[in-house]
């Protein structure tokens, strides 16, 4: 049986066994790291892991070197979900061959990709994964942007932010579209499991990635990472960013139990205004001027309207 | 659960894509991932029917694509275990990414290859497009003639490509719908003759032995990409080659049938020679035969391994013949033709005088019939009576409207 990992404390959270070691090629300040190891430290189960190529990827395994103490793949940009699926598939054919050579281990097979890998390019590996059921987690590192080749624009980005395919100037305010709702879109895989986490939040993400082990079949989680590079604020900021973030309702915490159940699990005690989290970004900056201001105007509402849909959702308990 | 073992007639009748999915099912695979293409759609549907009906063990994945089919294949290769899947032209083309990271992270896996045209024009015939795109993928690629070859070959790349001294993945070849849907008879092994052959899977850096995790696929720069690169070429081109060569003589000692890099017909003594691929092999040598009887010395080359190219056994069968015939079944789209420039990459530096010219034929499954062959080595005599090249360089065989040859 799986083991459930208990932990009372940031400090004992932050100082149990590393399987990914701080040792690595990542900006100071990027939320990614902390993800990875909020991930990595909820169980103490073998791991089988992948990455997409993206920040995680070309930061953590330049050859001679690793900063993986777990089984690790990387095969391309777009999939490395079903590189996890191809193990878990493995796994099953020589668990019922009697071939494991650790037959008594219960591994956790778990992919991380960026939104890029994740909402755009890797996007239909993604969800045949999570299609056919495999017994997998998949972990978006969602930084809305690619940040690993620079700053541009993904079906992640939000309205208003300056990316380097879509940057404010004199006669434009940047990303033009919403950020797509993948959350909802995985979900509607109806797989056992889906959740939205922040770092911040540290206890509400262990307790989703838990849940996500525990369960039997694919899951999926969309991480909140900001990004000191490209959301462009100073990187000892990134957890106040992602305060921001969670209690602004930007980027509300819920989970979606058998695709239809919602549950919100974090609810502010006080609810910060969207022009606060804005203001905190230099990627938001020109939303400031006379000319753009009705978007934050535009965006607080579109905020408040999501939040009383999740609500209503959580309520109607369908 | 025990899978049960299927009991075989020492001949079956069947086709290139059953006689693939059989040794699929004697090689005992742990995990297919796979999407179907037609005509190479049936080998992994006799996977999946197999182990429905309880002739095998492992995990049939239907994925989405055939770049997933691939992905699935190199994770679940990582793991460690026993990986096979199958595929043809777009689909073949949509992993071509994954081919060159499933060699470069040295992951044994067998890739069947039915042989169809590239779109566009869409078109599902066969012909050797989607085998030429992947010749510089870093695989081992053999290529069968028949059904019976596409079965044994299977067994064969299975034992070449998880040598821990070579980890490279094979691809087998067989032409679509002439091979892949003609049914001929095919002599069989026994379930544990050809399990025995092949042999349990050696894990070797395998995801799932967490005593020792391993961290596969990693990023090399300037620094290190290019002695990773190399290497993976030197061994290509050093050990894959006498590794085959001994598991052909293997295969040989257990089922009497000799398969050799380069398959000669009538070679020792001829002056005009036809080197290509694939079913038209056996056409050419049938040919050839006939040709002699009316007093032309017509040999043939069918190339078994087309990558690492056989350049010394190429060279060495072709040192004494007069004028060769290189035929690509494939448009080369700029260029003389893939057999016709490696066939002149290894004899150049070489003391013959051969004669060569390139033909292109049977693109979108187009037949290359007898005629068309006599006609060939009739104009390759002709070329050794005149001492010269006396046709032009690249021409189209069978092709309807403007010769539309070159040179």
């Amino acid at each position: 049986m799986s083991e459930m990992k208990k932990i009372k404390n940031l400090k004992e959270f932050s100082t149990s066994a590393d399987r990914f070691e701080g040792a690595n090629l990542l900006c100071p300040g990027c939320a990614h790291s902390i993800i990875v190891r909020e991930v990595l430290n909820a169980t103490n189960d073998d791991l089988v892991l992948s990455a997409s190529t993206g920040c995680l990827e070309v930061c953590t395994a330049v050859y001679p070197y690793t900063s993986w103490d777990a089984s690790w793949i990387h095969i391309g940009f777009e999939n490395g979900s079903t590189a996890v699926a191809g193990a878990e598939a493995m796994y099953k054919a020589l668990k019922n061959k009697g071939r494991l050579k650790q037959p008594d281990r219960n591994p956790k097979f778990v992919s991380f990709a960026g939104d890029g890998a994740s909402y755009d390019i890797g996007f239909q590996w993604i969800s045949g994964c999570m299609e056919r059921g495999h017994n997998m987690m998949h972990v978006v590192l969602d930084n809305e942007v690619y940040a690993n080749t620079g700053g541009q624009r993904s079906s992640s980005t939000p309205i208003g932010a300056s990316a380097t395919t879509s940057p404010a100037g004199r006669v434009s305010y940047g990303e033009k579209r919403n950020k797509k709702d993948m959350v909802s879109i995985m979900a509607s895989h109806h797989i056992p499991y889906s959740a939205q986490v922040s770092p911040n939040k540290w206890k509400d993400m262990v307790k989703k990635i838990q849940h996500g082990f525990a369960v039997d079949g694919p899951v999926f989680i969309n991480a909140a990472s900001p990004c000191t590079t490209e959301w462009k604020f100073d990187p000892k900021d990134t957890m106040t960013i992602a305060d921001l973030a969670t209690d602004s309702l930007v980027f509300p915490l819920y989970e979606i139990i058998d695709g239809r159940e919602l549950n919100i699990t974090y609810r502010p005690k006080n609810i910060v205004p969207v022009e606060d989290y804005l203001a905190a970004q230099g990627r938001f900056k020109h939303l400031f001027k006379d000319q753009y201001k009705y978007l934050i105007k535009e965006w607080q509402e579109r905020i408040d309207d999501n939040w009383a849909y999740l609500q209503r959702r959580e309520e109607a308990r369908v | 659960m025990a899978f049960d073992k299927m009991e075989l007639n020492d001949i079956e009748v069947w086709d290139g894509n059953f006689a693939a999915a059989q040794a699929l099912r004697q090689c005992q695979i742990d995990v297919v991932a796979a999407y179907p293409i037609t005509p190479s759609t049936p080998i992994v549907e006799g996977y999946a029917k197999f182990l429905s009906d309880n002739y095998i063990e492992g995990e049939f994945v239907m994925v989405e694509s055939e770049h997933a089919a691939m992905s699935g294949c190199i994770g679940a290769a990582a793991a460690g275990g026993r990986v096979a899947t199958a595929t043809s032209s777009q689909g073949f083309a949509l992993m071509v990414e994954t081919l060159y990271q499933a060699s470069g992270m040295r992951l044994p896996i067998v890739l069947n290859v039915v042989n169809r045209a590239l779109a566009s024009p869409l078109n599902v015939n066969g012909d050797h497009s989607d085998m030429y795109l992947g010749r510089d993928s870093g695989w081992i690629q053999f290529d069968s003639y028949c059904p019976q070859n596409a079965y044994d070959l299977n067994f064969i790349a299975f034992r070449v490509s998880e040598d821990h001294d070579i980890r490279l993945p094979a691809m087998v070849h067989q032409d679509g719908f002439m091979t892949s849907h003609t049914a001929q008879g095919v002599t069989t092994l026994t379930d544990d003759a050809a399990y025995n052959f092949v042999g349990d899977y050696k894990p070797m850096n395998d995801m799932l032995d967490f005593e020792h995790p391993v961290t596969h696929g990693v990023q090399t720069e300037e620094d290190w990409h290019f002695e990773h690169k190399a290497r993976q070429h030197n061994d290509l081109m050093t050990k894959v080659l006498p590794k085959i060569q001994e598991v052909f003589d293997d295969f040989e000692k257990l089922s009497g049938r000799k398969y050799n890099i380069v398959e000669e017909y009538e070679t020792k003594d001829a002056d005009v020679c036809v080197v290509c691929l694939g079913s038209s092999v056996e056409t050419a040598r049938e040919v050839a035969g006939e040709m002699r009887e009316k007093g032309i010395k017509a040999g043939v080359i069918g190339i078994r391994v087309i990558r690492p190219f056989p350049f010394e056994q190429i060279r060495d069968a072709l040192k004494d013949i007069k004028a060769i015939a290189a035929l690509d079944r494939s448009s080369p789209n700029g260029a003389p033709g893939m057999l016709f420039n490696e066939i002149a990459g290894s004899l150049f530096n070489t003391d013959t005088k051969a004669l060569l010219s390139g033909y292109v034929y049977g693109l979108g499954g187009r037949d290359l019939t007898k005629a068309h062959l006599v006609d060939l080595f009739t104009e390759l005599q002709a070329n050794v009576d005149a001492g010269k090249v006396t046709t032009p360089l690249q021409q189209f065989i069978g092709v309807r409207g403007p010769k539309l040859s070159y040179l």
